[in-house]
């Protein structure tokens, strides 16, 4: 225990002039952007935004006046990732709930005639879906499982003082301003990148604000090694930072308007969209949550990373790989196919890189796998790798040009993305979130391990019926759509097509509301473990934990 | 090689310096490449840019998120061909800030979609797709026909996009406004003028309402498109070069 001088607690007002300098010119845009905005789609956010913040720079001025911001800079910072684990649940279920939805209207498209809103629309829902679920509850988990992580591998509290905090909220302004922009057809039409210029230009002060408290909690660390998990983490802020900022060259038609023109045209802007679009797969969807699953799988299953070694070689490997499979998205297309080639090649080569760091997770449960018997917790951890390993071997087949020719245009592919999406970052983010909560409100354990039981078996028979229904689906529109007659005709008009997916439409949107449906027992279980019911036993008549050395899990740290 | 990461592995900005030059390698390769390589963009005959109409049409053609369910890029497969027409060539999206490839075809590709369908037929459809289609799965967009559209700053668009590359003239520029009038009234006083500016630009009142409106302005769009090169004439030329190349 290291000793303290309580003498040095100081006011934590660091970053603050900063941040209400960037605020205020936020705020002085917004208000530019109200009263004179040239479209009148523009002026809602405008509003909202001066909305938004007013109330940061009220909360910057009144925080410090008060003398809110003091902290013990020998204890973790945890509040933010606390607040971190609501936004996962709250964008997790809206995400979700939102998909469900527009499930929904592919099985039932008569549900949009009732409806008749432009907002109803599946067009202006799909990118709430994969936002939500992305940014929103995948980035969260990401933000909040990143900070927990990095302090307790650096043994050092979270550098920068208010900025995590600023991090935190900036990124919440940027889901909500994303999201409410595409219900009024606010967009880009980059896929997965679809907020106009102004969200982009505040999503990239947020994530350079990220990077640097990430960087200089490392440089602080008290560990001589940077740990695993820092290595993924890092890798996803550094390289989402350069994926975001080139793909979102564009040039704003008016300063005071909401519509932007892309930089690029054609081929080349097809080519730097899927190298963001596969890179946002690579980089925030795997070696973000590669870095969640090397810090609470080892931690939860009590057992050291398997092997040192192959987490170098994958690590190194896997990145360097991933950034070149873009062009796989654009097979047959007019790129070029030297550019198509070169796509295949390293998708491919991607399969084993992918599949060392599958091994190493699961392999890190040598002599620790009668746990999965009795912890539905660790279960969560361990299948979503093997969920990751599975469509990290479906992805490299798909990207062959031969059956990308099938797959390509079809349900197949929603499939595999959901695969990855449900079974791997959906379960590993459960996983962390069950890890976490009793640990950051210091409880003895969750409030019910039953209902993660509950929870484990919702996800994984929805993800079941979700795939099974696309593969069948997709792979059946692909047959049809290549069909001959005996006389060489087509077989199939495209119409029919359409009629033949109704049944899978319908299991599909079952799958995905069981998944939802575990999303909601998490939800009451995370409630109930806060509140300190069931088992949730309150932990705080113990010490808490500040500069503990065993705070690291037990890990293959260097030799 | 592992004494390069062990050197990285306690120092961060090492390592940060590290992954961001691992990670840039694949993009130079790939993306750099396809601005200078001469052959990535053939030149072919009849690529104009987007009237202000149209260009209007694809504004809320990528508003509501058509992308999403239709590409606009054939691949040269047989069906394909067969079923939508010549394949997509790389000049016929050199406009296209963004590009319109799309990635999943949920309702059919549109690439060649311009006069399969009457105007009537698009107006019926889209108002209510199930109507005309029963087992159509796409959402109604009736809201279109009853909306004006919002053209008033359509010059500020095009000067945009001239600043990016697109060969707008200041003429175009300044007319921007009038030639959306003129596009949807054959009646006009500069038809012709319009048709000098943009080549096979269609004329007519394409939702049949008297306002101006967002139908009108897609309608406009989706016949359009595909419409601009001639294949007779672009597969002749191909033949031709294909043949002196062999000699």
């Amino acid at each position: 225990m290291i000793t303290k001088d309580t003498s040095i607690i100081k006011s934590a007002n660091g970053g603050a002039l900063p941040i209400l300098l960037i605020v205020v010119l936020g705020f002085i845009w917004a208000t530019l952007a109200a009263s004179r905005g040239v479209d009148p789609v523009i002026k809602p956010h405008a509003y909202m935004l001066m909305g938004v913040f007013a109330l940061g720079i009220f909360t910057i001025v009144y925080g410090v006046s008060q003398k809110k911001f003091v902290y013990d800079p020998y204890e973790y910072d945890d509040g933010v990732i606390r607040a971190g684990v609501f936004a996962v649940i709250f964008w997790g279920v809206t995400g979700m709930l939102v998909g469900v939805i527009i499930a929904s209207e592919l099985a039932f498209p008569q549900m949009m005639d009732a409806m008749h809103l432009p907002f109803t629309n599946f067009g202006r829902l799909r990118p709430l879906h994969t936002s939500g679920v992305i940014f929103g509850f995948g980035g969260n988990a990401l933000l909040a499982t990143s900070f927990y992580v990095v302090q307790r591998t650096s043994r050092t509290r979270l550098a920068g003082g208010l900025w995590p905090w600023f991090v935190f909220w900036g990124y919440q302004v940027f889901l909500l301003i994303a999201g409410t922009g595409y219900l009024m057809g606010i967009t880009e039409a980059r896929e997965y990148a679809e907020p106009e210029w102004y969200v982009d230009i505040w999503l990239t002060i947020v994530w350079v604000a990220y990077l640097a408290i990430f960087m200089m909690t490392l440089v602080k660390r008290k560990e001589k090694h940077i740990y695993v998990a820092n290595w993924f983490f890092l890798s996803f802020i550094v390289t989402l930072a350069m994926l975001h900022i080139v793909n979102n060259l564009s040039l704003p038609v008016s300063w005071l308007g909401a519509k932007s023109v892309s930089g690029f045209s054609g081929v080349q802007d097809a080519m730097t969209q899927w190298w963001y679009g596969h890179n946002a797969v690579g980089f925030f969807l795997t070696t973000g949550f590669l870095g969640i699953m090397y810090y609470f799988i080892p931690k939860r299953a009590n057992r050291p990373v398997y092997s040192y070694k192959l987490s170098i070689v994958h690590f190194w490997t896997v990145i360097f790989i991933y950034i070149w499979a873009g062009p796989h998205h654009l097979h047959y297309t007019a790129l070029p196919q030297w550019t198509q080639t070169l796509g295949m090649v390293f998708s491919v080569m991607l399969w084993m890189p992918s599949w060392g760091g599958a091994i190493n997770g699961l392999m890190t449960l040598s002599g620790a796998w009668d746990k999965l018997r009795t912890d539905p917790v660790l279960r969560l951890l361990v299948v979503s790798v093997a969920f990751y390993a599975m469509s990290t071997f479906e992805g490299p087949l798909m990207a062959v040009r031969y059956v990308n020719a099938l797959s390509h245009y079809t349900d197949w592919t929603i499939g595999h993305v959901h695969s990855g999406a449900l079974g791997w970052n959906g379960m590993v983010t459960f996983g962390a979130i069950y890890c976490m909560v009793p640990w950051l409100w210091k409880k003895k354990e969750l409030y019910s391990l039953r209902m993660v039981e509950w929870h484990f078996w919702l996800s994984t028979i929805g993800i079941i019926f979700y795939i099974s229904a696309m593969w069948v689906s997709g792979i059946m529109q692909g047959l049809m759509w290549r069909e001959y007659t005996e006389q060489g005709f087509l077989a199939n008009s495209f119409v029919e097509s359409v009629k033949a997916m109704k049944p899978y439409y319908m299991i599909r949107a079952f799958g995905g509301f069981l998944y939802l449906c575990g999303m909601f027992v998490m939800t009451f279980n995370v409630w109930m473990t806060i509140a300190g019911k069931g088992d949730a036993v309150s932990l705080n008549n113990t010490a808490p934990e500040k500069d503990l050395p065993n705070a690291i899990p037990n890990l293959a740290l260097g030799e | 090689m592992a004494k390069l990461h062990d050197f990285m592995e306690v120092r961060s900005f090492a390592l940060m310096a590290g992954i961001l030059v691992v990670v840039s390698i694949g993009g130079l390769v790939e993306i750099a490449p396809l601005f200078y390589i001469d052959s990535t963009i053939e030149k072919v005959e009849g690529m104009r840019p987007y009237t202000p109409l149209e260009l209007a049409g694809r504004d809320v053609y990528i508003r509501e998120g058509c992308y999403l369910c239709h590409s606009q890029m054939i691949r040269p497969l047989r069906d394909e061909v067969e079923r939508y027409g010549h394949y997509s060539l790389a000049a016929e999206s050199m406009y296209d800030h963004p590009f319109q490839w799309g990635s999943k075809r949920t309702g059919p590709d549109l690439a060649r979609q311009g006069g399969k369908n009457s105007d009537a037929w698009h107006v019926l459809h889209l108002s209510n797709p199930r109507k005309v289609v029963p087992a159509s799965v796409m959402p109604p967009y009736e809201f279109l026909a009853k909306t004006k559209l919002d053209y008033s700053h359509y010059a500020m668009n095009l000067k945009t996009y001239k600043t990016l590359g697109v060969p707008y003239t200041d003429e175009m520029i300044k007319l921007a406004v009038s030639d959306i009038q003129t596009q949807v009234n054959p009646d006009a006083d500069d038809v012709e003028g319009l048709l000098a500016r943009y080549p096979k630009a269609q004329v007519r009142n394409f939702d049949g309402k008297e306002d101006i409106t967002e139908m009108d302005a897609i309608i406009a769009y989706l016949q359009m498109l595909g419409t601009l090169v001639d294949f007779d004439e672009y597969e002749a030329n191909f033949n031709e070069g294909t043949k002196e190349n062999t000699r």
